[in-house]
Order: C-alpha cells, then sequence, then structure tokens
C-alpha cells in the first residue's frame, strides 16, 4: 500500500532508532566501564571483596527507591518527599523495635512499607484528584512528613543498641553462604524484578507508560489517569517506607534530622541517568538500576582514590548533568531520524 | 431518505459554548455501508458535531439516536463501548509505545490463570489488523518514528480492532500526501463494503465528490442541506456553503490611495512548505491572503519575516533586495509579523499592558540601558487612545483584558516599531464582533496611512471586505489572484478547494 520510497524510508529510519535507543543503556555500562578502568588503572587493587560489597550495599536503598521514582517520573511527575518518607518509616518502626524488643521483624517491615504507602497516598491523592502539580506537593510534604518524624520521634535517634541484630544481619549476611551479598542486595533485585513484572505485565503498568506518554489520548481510550497517577505515587511511598527499614538494617541507627535527608536527589539522578525521561513517558527498570549501580560504583571508586566524601556531591551534580545532555542528544537524534529532516 | 434503517441520527441537536451557539437543531442522519460527507466553511460546526456524537462534548438540546434507542454518550470511552471511534485530524497516540500497544491500551489480550498481558497474542492479534488494512510495517516499531499517515493507520487499527460499527474522521488527509490519501480510500471503500457507517469530514471537495455516498453541509451551526454526489454539482455545494448575505460589519470606508510597491515577492520555495510564491503588496493597500487551514500562508508569512528558511526566491523592500534570515533583520526594514496565536507568540500574560506594548522598542524607552518609566508610560497611553484599547489601568495584567483588546496591545506592540509592512496572521480569530470591526477600522486607518499589508484570514467575508486584492494558496502553491472587483466568495472558495466553476 505505501509506495517504496516510504518503506525503505521508514525501515532505514526505525532501525537507526532502534540503535539509538538502545544506546541509552549501553550508555551507562560504557561509562561504568570507563569508571572501573580509571579507578583500576590509579588503584590495581580496586577489584576486589570487599569493594565489591560495598557498592553492592550502595545499591539497595537507591535502587528500591528510585524503582518507585521511576514510575512516578514516567508519568510527567516527581516525588521529591521520598527522603522523608524513608526517615518517617524508619523511626516509627525503630521506635517499635526499641520499646518492644521482640517485636518480628517481617511485621516491622510490613509495617514500615504500609506506613510508606500511606504517606505517598496523601501525595498521589493531592496531586491526582486535587489537581495540585507534583512538584509542590510533594515540596510541601518533604517538609510536612519531615515534621512528623521530629514530632513522632521527640527529636531523639533510634540508637544502634535498639536495632535488632537480626535487622543488621540483612546488611551483613547472604544466601547461600555467598557473604559478599547481603540480603538486602537480594531484596532489591526482587523489587527490580517486581517493578519490571508490574510495568511489563499488568494493565495498570502498561496505563502508566500511556498516561505519560499522552495524558489526552489516554484519557480517550478510557485509561483513568486520576487512580493510575494515585497507585503510582502510593506505590512509591511504599517503597520508601521499605527504604527505610532497608537503612536502619543497613546502618543501624536512624535520625530524625539526618536520615534521608538529601536522598530524594540522589534518587532522582539515579532514574534519569538511568534513562527515565524527565518529560514522561519512557524509563527502564534495567537502565534504573544500572543508574543506580553506577552511582554506587562512582561513590566507592571516589573513596578508594581518596577523594575526599565533599567532592561527592559535586561529582554526582556532573554525572547528572552528563546524563541530562546526553539524553537531551538522543532525544535530537531521534528527532531527526523520525522526520527525516 | 427511505433506505433501510439509520445506524445513528440525531434529533434537533442544539450546542452552545459560552453562550453562543455553534449548532442549531441539527437533524442529521449515518447509514451503515455509507461514507457520509460533512462539509463547511471554518466555524460551521462540523467538529463540534461529531464530537457530540463521540461523546467529546454533551448537547445543550436534542436526542442521539443510536440503532433505534435514544442513547447518552456521557464520555469518549463509552462511544467506544457502542461501536463508536473517531479518528482525530491530529493522530491520538503513544509515541514511546510500539504500534501493538498503541492498538491495543487498556484492552490488552490477557493470560489464562495468572492474568498478565499476553504479549505474543497481542502482537498476533496486531499484524492481522494491520494486514488486513494492508498496511506493510511491523507492530513492535515504536509510534514515534511513524509517518502521520502511518499513525492514522494506527488509530485505525484500534478502531478496527474495537469493531466500530461508525467512524468518526475528522479531516483525516489535511496532513496527507496524495497517494497516502488514496490509500485511505481504499481502506474506507474496504470498511463501507463491510457495512461500517463513515462520517468524513473534509475541506477538499474533490475528496468529497470521490468518496462519499451523500453529502451534509453544515453553515453557521445549521444543517443547510444534504445532496448525493451525483445529483449535486460543486457551484451548488459552494453556494450551499458560503450563502449569506456578506455581513456589514466588514466595511473599509477608508479613502486609499494606493502607491509604489513596498513588499515584492518572487519565486519564493521552500520544500514541502510552499512553491514559486510570487505577489507584491503597495503602500496603502491591503491584499488578503485566502486559503484553507494548511494551505501554506502562515508558512509564507514566517518565511517574509525570517522566522522559517526558504529555499530560492527574492524579496524586494522598496525596489531593493533584501536577505532576511532572522525576525530582528526583519523589524530593521520596517516588516513586522503579527501571529494568529496571541497566547503563544504575542503576549506575555502576566505582564502589564504598558510593559507588553514596549517589549519590541525597549532601546526607546532604555537608552542606556535603564528604564524610562515615564517614556514607557507616556508611549502606552498614546497607542491605548489611538487604537482606543478598554482598561482599567494601563498596569493591569495583558491576561485580564478582552480578546479583542489582547489583539490591539498585540497590534500597538508591533505598531510602536514603526512598519512599513505588516502580515497579520488572522487578525480577528477569536474576538468578539464589537472587537472584529474595530481591528478592521485599524487595518483601513493603517492602510490609509500608507502602510502595506498582507491580511491572512479564513474568514471569507473579512478577506472580500477588507482586501484591495485577494490572493488564494492551495497546497502551497498561488491558486488565484483577484482585484476586489473580479472577487466573490464562490470564485476564492473554488480556488481555496481546487475546482473549476463551471461558466466562470
Amino acid at each position: 500500500m505505501t509506495s517504496t520510497t516510504d518503506t525503505l524510508h521508514r525501515q532505514s529510519s526505525s532501525s537507526l532508532a532502534v540503535q539509538l535507543s538502545r544506546f541509552r543503556e549501553i550508555g551507562i555500562v560504557a561509562f561504568l566501564v570507563i569508571v572501573i578502568i580509571v579507578t583500576v588503572l590509579l588503584k590495581p587493587n580496586f577489584i576486589q571483596p570487599i569493594n565489591i560489597r560495598s557498592i553492592l550495599l550502595w545499591i539497595p536503598l537507591l535502587s528500591v527507591v528510585a524503582m518507585g521514582q521511576m514510575m512516578v517520573i514516567i508519568t510527567r511527575g516527581i516525588d521529591v518527599s521520598v527522603g522523608s518518607i524513608l526517615a518517617f518509616s524508619g523511626i516509627v518502626v525503630g521506635m517499635i523495635f526499641r520499646d518492644f524488643p521482640e517485636f518480628n521483624i517481617y511485621l516491622g517491615t510490613l509495617l514500615g512499607i504500609l506506613l510508606g504507602a500511606m504517606l505517598g497516598a496523601i501525595n498521589g491523592g493531592l496531586i491526582a484528584w486535587l489537581k495540585v502539580p507534583p512538584i509542590i506537593t510533594t515540596l510541601g510534604t518533604l517538609s510536612a512528613y519531615r515534621g512528623l518524624v521530629f514530632i513522632v520521634s521527640g527529636g531523639r535517634q533510634i540508637d544502634p543498641n535498639h536495632v535488632p541484630t537480626a535487622l543488621i544481619r540483612w546488611s551483613q549476611r547472604g544466601p547461600f553462604g555467598i557473604q559478599w551479598v547481603p540480603w538486602v542486595v537480594i531484596i532489591a533485585i526482587v523489587v527490580a524484578l517486581l517493578t519490571y513484572a508490574f510495568l511489563r505485565f499488568t494493565k495498570m503498568g502498561r496505563n502508566i507508560y500511556a498516561i505519560g506518554g499522552n495524558p489526552d489520548a489516554a484519557k480517550l481510550r478510557g485509561i483513568s489517569v486520576e487512580s493510575t497517577t494515585f497507585v503510582v505515587y502510593l506505590i512509591t511511598g511504599g517503597l520508601a517506607g521499605l527504604a527505610g527499614i532497608l537503612y536502619a538494617s543497613r546502618f543501624g541507627f536512624v535520625n530524625p534530622g539526618e536520615t534521608g535527608v538529601g536522598f530524594e536527589l540522589t534518587v532522582i539522578a539515579a532514574a534519569i541517568i538511568g534513562g527515565t525521561n524527565i518529560f514522561g513517558g519512557s524509563g527502564t527498570v534495567l537502565g534504573v538500576f544500572l543508574g543506580c549501580l553506577l552511582l554506587g560504583t562512582i561513590s566507592v571508586a571516589l573513596a578508594v582514590l581518596g577523594v575526599a566524601s565533599t567532592w561527592q556531591l559535586a561529582v554526582y551534580g556532573f554525572v547528572i548533568l552528563l546524563a541530562v545532555i546526553v539524553d537531551g542528544i538522543i532525544q535530537r537524534e531521534l528527532q531527526r531520524a523520525t522526520t527525516g529532516e | 431518505m427511505t433506505e433501510n434503517s439509520s445506524e445513528m441520527r440525531t434529533k434537533g441537536i442544539d450546542m452552545a459554548f459560552g453562550g453562543v451557539y455553534v449548532l442549531k437543531d441539527i437533524d442529521f442522519e449515518i447509514y451503515p455501508g455509507e461514507v457520509h460527507g460533512l462539509i463547511g466553511e471554518n466555524g460551521a460546526g462540523k467538529s463540534t458535531l461529531i464530537k457530540i456524537l463521540a461523546g467529546v462534548h454533551q448537547p445543550k438540546a436534542g436526542e442521539i439516536i443510536l440503532r433505534d434507542e435514544v442513547v447518552h454518550v456521557p464520555n469518549p470511552h463509552a462511544a467506544v463501548d457502542m461501536g463508536i471511534a473517531m479518528i482525530h485530524q491530529e493522530p491520538q497516540t503513544f509515541p514511546d509505545l510500539d504500534v501493538a500497544e498503541n492498538i491495543f491500551i487498556g484492552r490488552q489480550p490477557m493470560t489464562d490463570g495468572l492474568r498478565r498481558v499476553d504479549w505474543s497474542k497481542m502482537y498476533g492479534h496486531a499484524e492481522e489488523i494491520l494486514n488486513s488494512l494492508g498496511v506493510e510495517f511491523d507492530p513492535h516499531t515504536k509510534v514515534r518514528v511513524l509517518s502521520i499517515a502511518d499513525q492514522q493507520m494506527v488509530e485505525m487499527a484500534g478502531a478496527l480492532s474495537q469493531n466500530a460499527q461508525i467512524l468518526f474522521m475528522d479531516e483525516p488527509t489535511a496532513a496527507l500526501t496524495p497517494t497516502e490519501v488514496e490509500d485511505l480510500f481504499a481502506i474506507m471503500n474496504n470498511l463501507r463494503e463491510q457495512g461500517t457507517a463513515i462520517v468524513f469530514i473534509s475541506h477538499r471537495l474533490e475528496e468529497i465528490f470521490d468518496i462519499c455516498d451523500r453529502i451534509t453541509v453544515l453553515r453557521d451551526g445549521e444543517l443547510i442541506g444534504e445532496r448525493k454526489p451525483k445529483d449535486t454539482t460543486t457551484d451548488e455545494i459552494i453556494h450551499m456553503m458560503v450563502g449569506r448575505p456578506l455581513s456589514s460589519l466588514y466595511e473599509r470606508n477608508v479613502e486609499q490611495k494606493i502607491g509604489e510597491p513596498v513588499l515584492e515577492v518572487k519565486n519564493l520555495s521552500r520544500t514541502q512548505k510552499f512553491d514559486d510564491i510570487t505577489f507584491d503588496v503597495k503602500a496603502g493597500e491591503v491584499v488578503g491572503l485566502a486559503g484553507l487551514v494548511g494551505a501554506g500562508r502562515t508558512d509564507v508569512a514566517r518565511a517574509l519575516f525570517g522566522a522559517l528558511g526558504i529555499d530560492s526566491g527574492t524579496i524586494r523592500i522598496d525596489g531593493e533586495e533584501v536577505k532576511i534570515t532572522r525576525p530582528r533583520e526583519a523589524l530593521a526594514y520596517g516588516l513586522v509579523y503579527v501571529p494568529e496565536d496571541r497566547q503563544r507568540n504575542g503576549l506575555l500574560m502576566q505582564m502589564s499592558i504598558e510593559k507588553n506594548m514596549t517589549l519590541a522598542v525597549l532601546e526607546r524607552i532604555a537608552p542606556n540601558g535603564w528604564l524610562n518609566e515615564k517614556a514607557e508610560n507616556n508611549i502606552a497611553q498614546e497607542y491605548v487612545k489611538k487604537l482606543s484599547i478598554v482598561l482599567r489601568n494601563i498596569r493591569q495584567p495583558v491576561r485580564e483584558l478582552s480578546g479583542g483588546n489582547q489583539q490591539k496591545v498585540v497590534l500597538s506592540k508591533w505598531l510602536l516599531a514603526e512598519p512599513r509592512v505588516m502580515l497579520m496572521d488572522e487578525p480577528t480569530r477569536g474576538i468578539d464582533i464589537g472587537a472584529k470591526s474595530e481591528v478592521h477600522r485599524l487595518i483601513g486607518e493603517l492602510a490609509a496611512e500608507g502602510m502595506a499589508i498582507l491580511m491572512i484570514s479564513s474568514e471569507l467575508p473579512e478577506i472580500l471586505a477588507m482586501s484591495d486584492r485577494i490572493i488564494v494558496m492551495r497546497e502551497g502553491r498561488i491558486s488565484g489572484h483577484f482585484t476586489k472587483e473580479e472577487a466573490t466568495a464562490e470564485r476564492v472558495i473554488a480556488a481555496a478547494t481546487g475546482q473549476v466553476l463551471e461558466g466562470a
């Protein structure tokens, strides 16, 4: 039906576009390899179990929350309250462990997820039905939830001796005797796989991409933009709640004024470096997971190289900028390949 | 009509937006297995009518009868469940999703048991539907990389996958090439044979006569009549479309002295946009640029203003050849372009009236970098008086003004640059009738002062009443050129739609 030239043009542009869209994840991997090679050249003993373990330990907190953040960004939103949600869930569950030392840690974890989901639901409700812009909503709740953390805890930290030893072991021991892959990493991988399955195999998951890609068209197809948006923030809150428990496990304390402060920026950075389009509509679990791995690797590499921790923030900033610039170039190239101009 | 019973019909549909009636007492019928053409000028109410039938708008009064049953179509999704689908002028697709998902989003096939999206089944179904449409692209292709025509095919596939019995198509051919139009018609013929009822909106008369079994003409929100192509002529249809007395609002009784050509355009071309455009505008003259939406009129104006590059051709101002590659250069030659979309291109809505006015001439009121607010105020006051802008306070934000007064602020902004040539794109679109006649008076006065004016307008009465000469564009080329005396509504429409008038 279509003329030959049309078809030829379409094939060439689509294969080019396919290559370019694959480039995103290849780009992260390449970046990762460069970071590793440079570090190894400067510090030949970089690759050893203790450093790998450090990198792996970096991932769980970040990746668990970044999975939610990615979904939020796909719907053209943003959630900057995740750090406060994390702290709230960590502090409340931490206080329960402190006051009831026999409390089941799995029940505690579940409670942490539910508390986070509750706060996420407040975000989602404001954004989906009251139409408050996501950045305004979550900037508001960023402060409000942090305030709650102080009120509930009375400003007191949960000390290491109050965090159950079994919980701390999640960060120290791994399954089947593989000690350098701790349980928290396994949890992060399971969360990533579940997110993948949700986004790929459920209607709700596909609707998330649809409302981010073209909200008007989504409405015309009978997709409820409101309830989908609500669920996305609810899930993100739940994941931030889980991260609160992982925080307690990893660091052994929860501090009202420190835990999760500024965390939202790292999470957003991981999602964007992972190729999530800040304007919505696209993003992949694999990309975001690699984004987390990249940030973790950079952080450990900087420490191994003896770079002062004060520099790390600046380096993150540059990596984010680099990622956004690369993203912009890819978008432009895709556009060019599409229109043939 | 005494055919078998109608698929869908309406009884006495009324529709109003903000108190203005856009549809009055419409009785409209669609039969299975027919392509029904819906035609009328811009603003006649065609899109509004089908949007009501597809659940996008709710009518003020009247009934919709679907297969002998009075129905309420609360939203587009409910329409889909009733077997009603709509193909939009701009394809409503999801660019980052692939073809198969665009077809099935929201109703993907699910596996038994675990109830997860069955991708292989979905791609299989998509392939079947695409094959039945005779299109060749892979269902795995991301829609982003498809042409507009192919995206439309994806929408058609979506409609077919839901077994749509009624298909509304709102100017589906507007952005298509002739070959693509042929492909689309082949598919429409196929669907007609299978008994689908199709409503087809197009501005191109030849297409309407080509594909339609019946034609309904709307004008100013009223249903003027229904014809079969074999029983009518394009002349009759054009008469039905424009047959109103030209409103007396469009009067231009200013004594005019037409001088030397100020703007001369020769063989201006740009691939895919316009081709071989030649015309001139003289001092004191209003030249109307008529044509259908998408005929390339705005592109020509933007090219003259340096906002769109040209491939070949020359532009002369006052007899001297000029190269204009960016708007700043156009302004230096005394050529300004007043865009159609005031909100997006013309005004900063939150900013005050006076600040908007002086934005383009800041160097005049800020000679050494610091703003002279008194000079700014004086200039603004002068133009408020000159254009009789109705306002509360010159410092109030532009957003609070009516559409007509906003348009006057846009005009004063450009007049402050003291132009010799003004390109006006739809200067009265979306403003009320009173403000319209004031804008017309102003255009007349500016011409009388010796300005050369090129006015793009889709409103025929406005073009006919305001212009000293009329140029008509069709598909990127000039298809007609009339003096004020020669110009009639029928001739202009015929040139714009590519029809040859019998006996003309």
